[in-house]
């Protein structure tokens, strides 16, 4: 799979684009923190792990925060299912995610960065380690980085052990910590208590990779890519029912039918948006643009053709969760197992509507009172499946056949 | 393996906000909406005591008052207008004008749908359960109106019950992972050994390696059982063996009572707590059938002069004798659960415990040699019972070592919350009882027994007895009251100094006796640390109690406990010793009658040591 993953065409504007190590550290330190702030500000950059927060807003709620430490994370755990692009960006363009990690150092006030790197992925690991000492011996990490009197800087890599969970911001600060990587109660948030209790900016790797360009290039620049509200472009993951799957870099906007030409895919039923905790979009809705104002994902796309049942599909999503929900909040740990028993009776055929509305009742409620948002969002591809795909899943019942 | 447990991995400080000094400066008060009404309150305070303070009842199972917010169990939900969820009201720290709503459609849905999934899972036949009518579950389904399974209900059990443990059940078929046992365990008492483990749909609380209880350091303090929700935990019940005892006519069955079941037991009866009943009990314990009712304090008092005199001993040693191996500073050794936290945490301290028995198993000891012996009963047919609060005085009673007459001193120890079943049983109001006094020969305790079941109360009474032994005067406080062993602050730290003392203690002229106290097993393990690190060596005497709060505090209390209530309990406990006609240890007449008859040696001698006094068992962190 790697091979073929590597070989994918990839050419990109923005990330994928060529890159001088070093570059965007060298220019921050130039203009300055004030600057930086300014510019990420300016691009409107979004933070790319999923849940869209305003990436400037976060450095500037660190940067103005008095503590004796702060921390910049890089969140490298890459568990949603259909996800593959930060693999990508971590082991060919290292200088982008580490430049761009240095330069939220610098803006934040941070000493310590850490790479939180997904347990699968320690393949990599030797790999990164001897990057990071090349960064050393350029003085691009160390004491007084490039001449920058009192700048230090320093990135650790920390594994994860295999927990989806642990992408979470907050899980992954106790896993950090070392204990169970369960989420915690916001507020307080890691930008006022985060790594062992001081300040922490977490940043997905594609958007610190993303910040190097920005600093580089300009706000300016990056925004001439993408819509008004989502700037700049994206990695898509893209796997499933097509001939070339891979990872793309496409500017934000882009619509899933030009997806599927783009990738190749032919009798699309389809597309699962945003990886297991995302939605479900069917051929009807194909002309829905890829952004966080419309179909918004992390990066993941999975392609389901003609030949899938989509009752399978879900079925897999919620066998998902219910195992890799942390286990310590009512409406995840207990709803996602009901879920799972709602889909397998639908396959079996034992259900009345008024069970399936409760159901849904249920999905609401664990969407709006779940801790963390794995539980806010597993019933995602459960509502979004059932209500788009009523005619194939339904029909069996209504016919007296009792196989969906 | 750090030395210091780390904190319960759900638990969470309260979100630190700097609250101005002054509530009146700007900001100290924020103006906030409940329902539609506004109201202002302190900067920080969570949305759950917010609405609490303006009489708004908001539905909880994993907050308890004792511990860290965890935000787990979601029943605690809220509204809060502009945010996309519903926020947990335990621990949301209001820092801003929001608006709340704690009664809308959404939040209404939300609760009811979290309590059916809890339900769903929760195989308890509420009928059949201990904590049947004392159940948070219960009681919140019956507020929430549930009137159907909605999402179904285990059909069968699905965990084995652990009852290895002599003090502890665990019963996760009942447990809903509010994770409170395990945050008292780690965070409250630093013991560690309840932790959840797996994830999602699989994860259960258990242990290392998820060993029963009873091979792993559990030291059946029951902390875990007073703030266990529902019956999940539970302490392990011998009444049905008592009252066979009490059925058979061969059997002379005797009970010895505590303070503090003494201070707590009209908790059982809806009473609130603050009241002692110790007249009504012994009345109660007479219907039920017990043949001789005794008091603890009894040998609360013989423990003063064994331990008192143990000191005695040690400090000489050190003073005069300059013998560099005495250990100093001395331990009490009146807390089971104590003993066992010490032999598995810090082993190589043993010789700082009194090596004195507590005082329930001196009176076991006593019941069957001396008092079988006056009584002429064969100990054989001696069955003898103990109120306690405490869920490890049924580990201590089980020790092998503890048999001075050849048979366990102690047969069973009862906890309150057991006991107040038995009373219920006989059909017997216990508040409306008559009033008995304590059985002969052993009728008498001083007020200084009574306070043991306080934190700082065994200090005291050695402090009464101790003082005047050595200079023959009273202690220099107003009404015997030393106030700086009383409270609950986590270790207090004083001293007296010995001045014209009597000829025969001379050595001890002019010195300052500098003694602690410590409740609940992390301020102990704090002392301990101080201990390890050198810095208590000009310390001579330290009262450790494994509970919060002391004995009253106990793994056998009634439910629920929070520090308001075992403040009430403390009241009651020193409200009754002021009122008791003698209230130092050394004069208790039958204290002293009982040396003068059958250990003429005196304390810490040859016979006392065979019968009142023990050793200690170096168990270490690992069992393998
Ligand atoms: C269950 C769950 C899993 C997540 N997994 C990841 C992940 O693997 N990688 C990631 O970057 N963000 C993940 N996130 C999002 C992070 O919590 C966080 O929002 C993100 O790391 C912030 O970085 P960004 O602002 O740069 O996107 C996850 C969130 C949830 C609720
Ligand atoms: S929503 Fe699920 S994953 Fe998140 S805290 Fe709750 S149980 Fe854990």
């Amino acid at each position: 799979m790697e091979a073929k993953i590597n070989k994918t065409h990839r050419e990109g504007a923005v990330l994928f684009s060529p890159y001088d190590a070093g570059s965007s550290i060298k220019k921050a330190l130039e203009v300055g923190r004030e600057n930086i702030l300014f510019e990420v500000r300016e691009s409107k950059i979004k933070g790319r792990g999923g849940a869209g927060f305003p990436t400037a807003t976060k450095w500037m709620l660190v940067a103005a925060a008095k503590a004796d430490k702060k921390y910049i994370v890089c969140n490298a755990d890459e568990g949603e299912p259909g996800t593959f692009k930060d693999r990508v960006l971590l082991t060919e363009y290292p200088d982008l995610v580490f430049d761009g990690m240095v330069v939220a150092g610098y803006t934040i006030g941070a000493e310590i960065g850490i790479l939180y790197l997904r347990g699968e992925y320690i393949f990599m690991l030797e790999q990164l380690e001897d990057y990071l000492i090349s960064m050393r011996q350029n003085n691009l990490l160390g004491k007084n980085i490039l001449g920058k009197e009192g700048f230090n800087f320093d990135i650790s890599i920390r594994l994860g052990s295999g927990a989806y969970v642990c992408g979470e911001e907050t899980a992954l600060i106790e896993s950090l910590e070392g204990h169970r990587g369960e989420p915690r109660n916001r507020p307080p948030y890691p930008v006022n208590t985060g790594y062992m209790g001081y300040p922490t900016v977490v940043n997905n790797v594609e958007t610190l990779a993303s910040i190097s360009k920005i600093i580089t290039k300009g706000a300016d620049w990056f925004k001439t890519h993408g819509t008004e509200k989502s700037t700049g472009s994206k990695l898509f993951s893209v796997s499933g029912d097509c001939k070339k799957p891979g990872v793309y870099e496409l500017p934000w906007g882009t619509t899933l039918n030009e997806l599927i030409k783009i990738v190749d895919a032919e009798n699309t039923k389809a597309i699962q948006v945003g990886g297991a905790s995302g939605v479900c979009i069917p051929k009807s809705q194909f002309d829905r643009q890829l952004s966080y104002e419309d179909a918004s994902t992390g990066g993941s796309i999975m392609i389901f053709n003609e030949s899938r049942k989509m009752l399978h599909v879900l079925k897999n999503f919620m066998d998902f969760f219910v195992e890799e929900s942390c286990g310590q909040c009512t409406p995840c740990r207990i709803g996602n197992v009901k879920l799972l028993e709602c889909v397998e009776r639908i396959e079996k055929g034992e259900y009345t509507f008024s069970y399936i509305n409760s159901m849904k009742d249920l999905s609401r409620t664990m969407q709006v009172a779940s801790k963390c948002g794995l539980g806010q969002s597993s019933p995602n591809p459960f509502l979004s499946i059932l209500e788009n795909f009523k005619d194939e899943i339904f029909r069996s019942k209504e016919n007296g056949v009792s196989h969906a | 393996m750090p030395d210091t447990i780390k904190r319960a991995p759900v638990s969470q400080q309260p979100f630190k906000v700097e609250k101005p000094q002054d509530l009146n400066t700007i900001g100290g008060m924020i103006s906030i909406e409940i329902n539609e009404k506004k109201v202002s309150v302190p900067l920080g305070t969570t949305i759950y005591e917010a609405c609490k303070e303006n009489q708004i009842h908001i539905p909880t199972l994993c907050h308890h008052p004792d511990l860290c917010i965890a935000g787990v169990c979601r029943v605690c939900v809220v509204e809060v207008e502009g945010m996309r969820t519903l926020q947990a009201s335990c621990s949301f720290p209001i820092t801003a004008s929001i608006k709340i709503k704690t009664t809308s459609e959404l939040v209404r849905k939300a609760r009811r749908n979290i309590i059916d999934l809890l339900l769903s899972e929760h195989h308890g036949e509420c009928y059949a359960c201990v904590k049947n009518k004392n159940c948070e579950l219960q009681t919140l389904a019956q507020e929430y109106g549930v009137d159907k399974m909605r999402y179904g209900h285990i059909s069968a059990p699905i965990h084995e019950v652990d009852n290895s443990s002599t003090s502890v059940i665990r019963d996760m078929n009942k447990c809903i992972l509010c994770r409170r046992c395990v945050r008292t365990c780690i965070d409250l008492q630093e013991v560690g050994v309840l932790e959840a483990i797996s994830r999602g749909d699989k994860t259960v609380i258990g242990t290392f390696y998820d060993k029963s209880l009873q091979d792993v350091i559990c030291i059946n303090c029951g902390q875990c059982i007073n703030r266990c929700p529902t019956g999940a935990l539970y302490s392990n019940d011998p009444s049905d063996e008592i009252w066979q005892a009490i059925d058979d006519p061969t059997k002379h069955v005797v009970i010895q009572t505590a303070p503090s079941p003494r201070a707590a037991i009209g908790e059982e009866f809806g009473q609130p707590p603050g009241k002692s009943f110790t007249p009504e009990l012994n009345t109660a314990l007479k219907r039920i059938g017990f043949d001789r009712v005794f008091d603890t304090n009894f040998t609360a008092d013989l423990t003063i002069h064994e331990e008192g005199t143990e000191l005695l001993h040690r400090l000489k040693k050190a003073l005069v004798d300059k013998d560099e191996s005495v250990k100093l500073p001395q331990f009490t050794s009146c807390s089971p659960g104590w003993i066992k936290f010490i032999e598995h945490f810090y082993p190589e301290y043993l010789d700082y415990l009194s090596t004195a028995k507590s005082p329930q198993q001196m009176f076991g000891a006593i019941i069957k040699t001396f008092y079988a012996q006056e009584e002429g009963i064969d100990p054989k047919d001696i069955v003898s019972v103990s109120l306690m609060p405490c869920s490890a005085k049924k580990f201590e009673c089980n020790r092998p070592e503890m048999n001075s007459s050849g048979f366990k001193d102690v047969d069973y120890g009862l906890t309150t919350r057991e006991l107040g079943k038995m009373i219920r049983e006989a059909g017997i109001n216990l508040p409306e009882l008559p009033k008995t006094g304590f059985d002969e020969p052993f009728g008498e305790a001083s007020g200084a027994g009574l306070i043991f079941g306080a934190t700082g109360g065994v200090m005291e009474a050695a402090l009464r007895t101790v003082y005047e032994l050595v200079t023959g005067r009273e202690v220099p406080f107003e009404n015997l009251r030393i106030e700086v062993c009383r409270g609950f602050e986590g270790i207090k730290e004083a001293s007296v100094k010995l001045e014209n003392v009597l000829p025969d203690y001379s050595f001890l002229e002019g010195v300052e006796v500098k003694f602690m106290v410590a409740h609940g097993t992390a301020n102990a393990k704090q002392v301990m640390e101080l201990l390890k690190a050198g810095k208590l060596s000009d310390v001579h005497f330290i009262e450790i109690m494994a509970c919060p709060g002391g004995c009253l505090g106990g793994g056998g209390q009634p439910i629920p406990t929070s520090e308001e209530i075992r403040k009430q309990r403390a009241k009651a406990i020193y409200a009754e010793e002021e009122g008791l006609p003698i209230r130092k240890s050394h004069e208790n007449p039958h204290v002293k009658f009982i040396y003068e008859k059958f250990i003429p040696e005196g304390p810490c001698s040859e016979l006392s040591h065979k019968l009142l006094h023990t050793h200690y068992t170096k168990r270490g962190r690992y069992i393998i």
